[in-house]
């Protein structure tokens, strides 16, 4: 397969060619943002308690990641080297702006329910790892390529952790356009003053609040390294 | 009393780790030893408690919906707070660097000591996260907004030296190879929140 795309491109190197698919899919796994590089844990932790929220989040950071490689990568070599943080973050915090108007325009809920996360994506390590790492240092289709799978690798941990949360917390989780999904029977649940016994599960609260964020993410990573034995720490 | 409340309920209570986990990334990265961890939390709270105040005094007399007024009664209906994410991260970014080289001509052994970790608190989200918390919240005066960036800061600090201590004790253990290092570390984490949480509900 690698080889005939490599017949049929041209000298120059394609958008698709290896190395840049490899920029895709590299952040998915092994340089995952959040379980291997450990960027931008603070919202992803705090916004999982639904896969509605965990949608419009991860959609945020990809449209912030993609604007802000891009226009980054195109001003690379008239940013001086001195300011570059400011430079980034004004550049970062314009996109911000946009996205959190945006969402107060047309998803008011969804808006208050994010509250002040929304603003901390300025600061999510990832969005400025990557200026720094990468679009300071690559040309634009490079940077679009490395922030749209950064983007991803983000966002599926993000509706992981979000997708458990919410089924063992909520017994049931609502997507957008799809309304509530519930996974079980609403008679197997134990109902509060019903003295039939008819119900027998119950949903743990615990997967609710904050806490228990951190160690959903502590078992993907566990699962993640026993499959990928490269990633395990020396120490 | 008003301000002791405000400033217990900064550290145990909306602990900005625990319950916001704000500031996670610096959190995980600079918590290998308790000698570097007491570095930063106390560079975080230095400066939680200088750009709060800053960041107060700019959403009440800039920003805010009518807060022109000072200017000229005219300006009543102005509201630029839409404006607020991209002034509160200038002002941070600023900030930490005029601390930064203020420490360093006066203080020569304190920025020996903050130095290498103030750079990093420009993009520290507990910082940006502590102004947008005071934007949130309202607080009615200024000493009010000092008292929370500061208890938040005292708060970052407890739960950073904490997590080095363990880290440090860790190494020893017998850890399963793939948890070794983060995996494990976000699991302590969860639990020491689990810990913390028993603070939630309390009235002061």
């Amino acid at each position: 397969m690698s080889t005939e795309v490599q017949e049929i491109a041209p000298k120059k190197e394609s958008l698709f060619s290896k190395k840049n698919r490899k920029l895709l899919s590299d952040p998915l796994n092994d340089s995952n943002p959040i379980t291997v590089q450990v960027l931008g844990i603070c919202s992803a932790l705090a916004i999982t308690v639904q896969v509605q929220q965990a949608v419009i989040m991860s959609l945020s950071v990809l449209f912030v990641m993609i604007g802000g490689n891009v226009i980054v990568s195109l001003m690379r070599n008239i940013i001086p080297d001195r300011i570059r943080i400011i430079v980034q973050l004004v550049v970062v915090a314009a996109l911000v702006i946009i996205v959190n108007e945006v969402l107060k325009a047309y998803l008011p809920d969804i808006s208050e329910k994010l509250s002040v996360f929304v603003g901390l994506i300025i600061t999510n390590c990832i969005i400025m790892g990557r200026l720094e790492a990468f679009a300071l240092a690559n040309k634009p289709g490079p940077s679009l390529l490395d922030a749209i799978g950064n983007g991803i690798g983000y966002a599926w941990i993000l509706l992981a952790v979000a997708f458990v949360r919410e089924i063992f917390g909520s017994g049931a989780f609502s997507f957008p356009g799809l309304g509530q999904v519930k996974f079980l029977p609403s008679s197997w649940f134990i109902q509060a003053g019903d003295s039939s016994m008819v119900g027998f599960y119950e949903n743990n609260n615990l997967m609710i609040l904050p806490p228990m964020a951190l160690v959903v993410v502590g078992i993907i990573i566990w699962i993640q390294r026993s499959k990928n034995r490269a990633l395990i720490e020396e120490n | 009393m008003e301000h002791v409340s405000i400033f217990v309920k900064g550290i145990f209570i909306e602990n900005m780790i625990f319950a916001y986990f704000l500031g996670m990334c610096s959190y995980l990265a600079v918590s290998k030893t308790v000698k570097t961890a007491v570095g930063l939390g106390f560079a975080v709270i230095f400066v939680l408690g200088i750009t709060v105040p800053i960041n107060y005094l700019l959403e009440n007399y800039v920003l805010k919906e009518g807060a022109l007024t000072w200017i000229s009664p005219e300006y009543a209906n102005i509201d630029l707070s839409f404006l607020s994410f991209i002034m509160f991260i200038a002002v941070i970014a600023s900030m930490v660097q005029l601390v930064e080289m203020i420490v360093e001509k006066f203080a020569p052994a304190l920025y020996g000591a903050l130095g290498i970790f103030l750079p990093l608190i420009a993009v520290n989200c507990s910082i940006l996260g502590g102004a947008l918390f005071m934007q949130e919240r309202q607080y009615p005066s200024i000493g009010e907004a000092t008292v929370f960036g500061l208890g938040s800061g005292v708060g970052w600090l407890l739960a950073i030296v904490a997590i080095a201590a363990i880290r440090e004790k860790i190494r020893y253990s017998n850890v399963p190879a793939p948890l070794k290092g983060l995996g494990i570390t976000f699991i302590i984490t969860g639990l020491m929140g689990i810990a913390f949480m028993s603070f939630m509900g309390i009235e002061i």
